[in-house]
């Protein structure tokens, strides 16, 4: 097994290792020589396919070109409008959780077991059972069909996850450093702003990509509760899919699709490691 | 009595004072958790007092027991819906879960590029449903995509038109949702090989067996608790699957590749009833508590034993 000299069977091992990467990166190869071939061309042969001439403004009819339901602004008004809800919705939740986790794990309150309980419950609990009453709560208080309303969503329902992943961060902090801080006079925020938040790069760095990636790659929430030009960029794309649905453009479309996947996908590239540790401390809980 | 009086106060004040001063702290800690927590609960109760109303475009009063349930457990969406659940859950689940297992095992191999490799098993969990299934019904379309390239490489009789055929349609499905998380299996996979306990292998080397036997009668015993979270972690996402399947067949061809979670939608907004499309998404809860109760009781049972041990 952990064998180097064994030829025949590492090279059929590296085969069939290279082989599946292959295949992985196919759809992903395929999307990115599409946003560069001409509408026409891929009409004629078909979606897989080298450029013949290098359509570069096939990315500039995506950004700002192209028209769903009658506006035709091309995908930049809906990136825009994921980065209005995802950014701050991202900030608020990892805010908000880790002081949540940090009370829950190193100051304990009456309480707080049970509570903690609950909002980790929201990791399981399906979209479908909140859809009606988020419906129902957004028109009452006047943020259906607005940005602000997914942000108040996603900040509330990332709470469950920001809080376990803090809180789990944060249990493992000797509770001798904040008693020690306490008898010092040193205060709730103090304690939290001086020893808590040095110490929490690395969680923070993990909830920030999860968040991010999770709120900016959702879809249900976004086509629900928003229409037209309020939507995010995720039904966007499906819309844009369904306007054109009788005279494909799949190089514009393919290019629409790059755009829209870029955010999260350099974001991947740069903090790999801390995405797959949120990947794997949110599976295993 | 003035010194009765000031007696009886005196603590009172520096209380009042003291929660006072904590009330930043307070509002900071309570705020936020309360709004999650009630907000999970409520919605909830919300969500299964309307399955039992005879709610249709706004939720009203009334009660009509279990109605909405028998209409949408009687519907053929349901029904169909039901059915590739299953069909979906179980294979993708098994595929993904051997997938993953074998890459992590390749990768386990010493080999070079091991990061690199395992980047590009992961990459497709940073990308969107929509994007994911929107490639593929591009790739799996057969006037576009493999078909079409095969066809104009010259082999015209090549058949690959599952997308449009109603009784294969759930597996186009199925090979997204695999291609888009078996990484995530592996990355748990490659995790619980690395912490195997070295001194095992070597003992078992030294008894002279073979990396496959190893393999299967070391190693791979001591996965299966990964194994368990992983599949019931897939099984969540499957059975709440909507945007893999809106992009890629929005249900069809017809109602074919109708998944649970597009029928509550297609209920709640597209038919406006909502008491059955509130049932419908109560029957999705149920079927996920089935999944996650036992798990939880396993989970608890683990840590028992672990505690003793």
């Amino acid at each position: 097994m952990r064998d180097r000299t064994f030829a025949p069977s590492r090279i059929s091992i590296y085969l069939i290792v290279l082989l599946i990467a292959a295949a992985w990166l196919t759809p992903l190869v395929v999307v990115v020589l599409n946003s560069l071939r001409t509408n026409e061309e891929i009409a004629q042969a078909s979606m897989i396919g080298w450029p013949k001439h290098w359509a570069w403004s096939n990315y500039a009819t995506a950004w700002s070109g192209f028209c769903v339901a009658e506006t035709c602004a091309g995908i930049r008004p809906y990136m825009l409008n994921s980065a209005f809800i995802t950014i701050p919705a991202t900030i608020f939740s990892t805010m908000l959780g880790a002081i949540a986790g940090y009370a829950v794990s190193l100051w304990r309150f009456r309480g707080d077991t049970w509570i903690y309980g609950i909002v980790t419950l929201g990791l399981f609990l399906p979209q479908q059972m909140r859809l009606l009453p988020w419906t129902i709560v957004l028109r009452d208080i006047g943020l259906i069909n607005t940005l602000t309303g997914l942000v108040l969503i996603h900040t509330i329902q990332g709470l469950s996850f920001t809080t376990l992943f803090c809180r789990n961060y944060y249990a493992a902090v000797p509770h001798e450093l904040i008693r020690a801080a306490r008898i010092d006079g040193a205060g709730f925020f103090r304690i939290f702003w001086r020893i808590i938040l040095p110490l929490s790069a690395p969680i923070l760095i993990v909830t920030v990509i999860w968040q991010f990636t999770h709120i900016w790659n959702e879809f249900l929430y976004g086509v629900t509760f928003t229409s037209g030009q309020q939507q995010p960029v995720t039904a966007a794309l499906i819309a844009l899919s369904a306007a054109v649905a009788d005279i494909p453009q799949h190089g514009v479309q393919s290019a629409a699709v790059i755009i829209a996947a870029l955010p999260t996908l350099l974001i991947y590239l740069l903090g790999g490691r801390y995405f797959v540790r949120g990947l794997t401390a949110g599976a295993v809980k | 009595m003035i010194d009765t009086v000031s007696i009886a106060t005196r603590p009172v004040r520096p209380a009042i004072a003291g929660a006072l001063r904590r009330l930043p702290e307070y509002l900071m800690i309570w705020v936020p958790l309360l709004l999650s927590a009630l907000h999970l609960v409520s919605f909830s109760l919300w969500t299964i007092w309307i399955s039992f109303t005879p709610s249709t475009l706004v939720p009203v009063s009334g009660w009509v027991g279990l109605r909405n349930y028998t209409a949408v457990a009687a519907s053929r969406n349901w029904q169909i819906a039901f059915d590739n659940l299953l069909l979906f859950g179980s294979a993708f689940v098994l595929l993904s879960v051997v997938t993953g297992l074998v890459l992590a095992i390749l990768l386990d191999q010493r080999i070079r590029g091991e990061n690199l490799l395992r980047s590009i098993f992961l990459y497709p969990l940073a990308v969107s449903f929509v994007v994911t299934g929107t490639v593929w019904s591009w790739l799996l379309s057969p006037g576009i995509g493999i078909q079409k390239l095969v066809h104009d490489l010259g082999w015209t009789s090549f058949k690959f038109d599952w997308l449009i055929d109603r009784d294969m349609a759930i597996w186009t499905i199925v090979i997204a949702a695999i291609w888009q998380s078996s990484g995530f299996a592996m990355a748990l996979f490659l995790a619980g090989l690395r912490s195997v306990d070295a001194d095992i292998i070597k003992a078992a080397q030294i008894d002279g067996a073979g990396p496959i036997r190893i393999y299967r009668r070391v190693i791979l015993p001591t996965l299966w608790p990964i194994t368990i979270t992983v599949i019931v972690v897939q099984l969540q996402f499957a059975i709440s699957a909507f945007d893999l399947v809106r992009a890629l067949t929005n249900g069809g061809p017809g109602i074919a590749t109708q998944l649970p979670a597009l029928v509550v939608y297609d209920l709640m907004f597209q038919r406006s009833l909502l008491g059955r499309g509130a049932a419908a998404a109560v029957l999705m809860l149920l079927i996920l508590l089935a999944v996650l109760l036992p798990y939880a009781a396993w989970r608890y049972v683990q840590r028992r034993r672990a505690i003793h041990a």
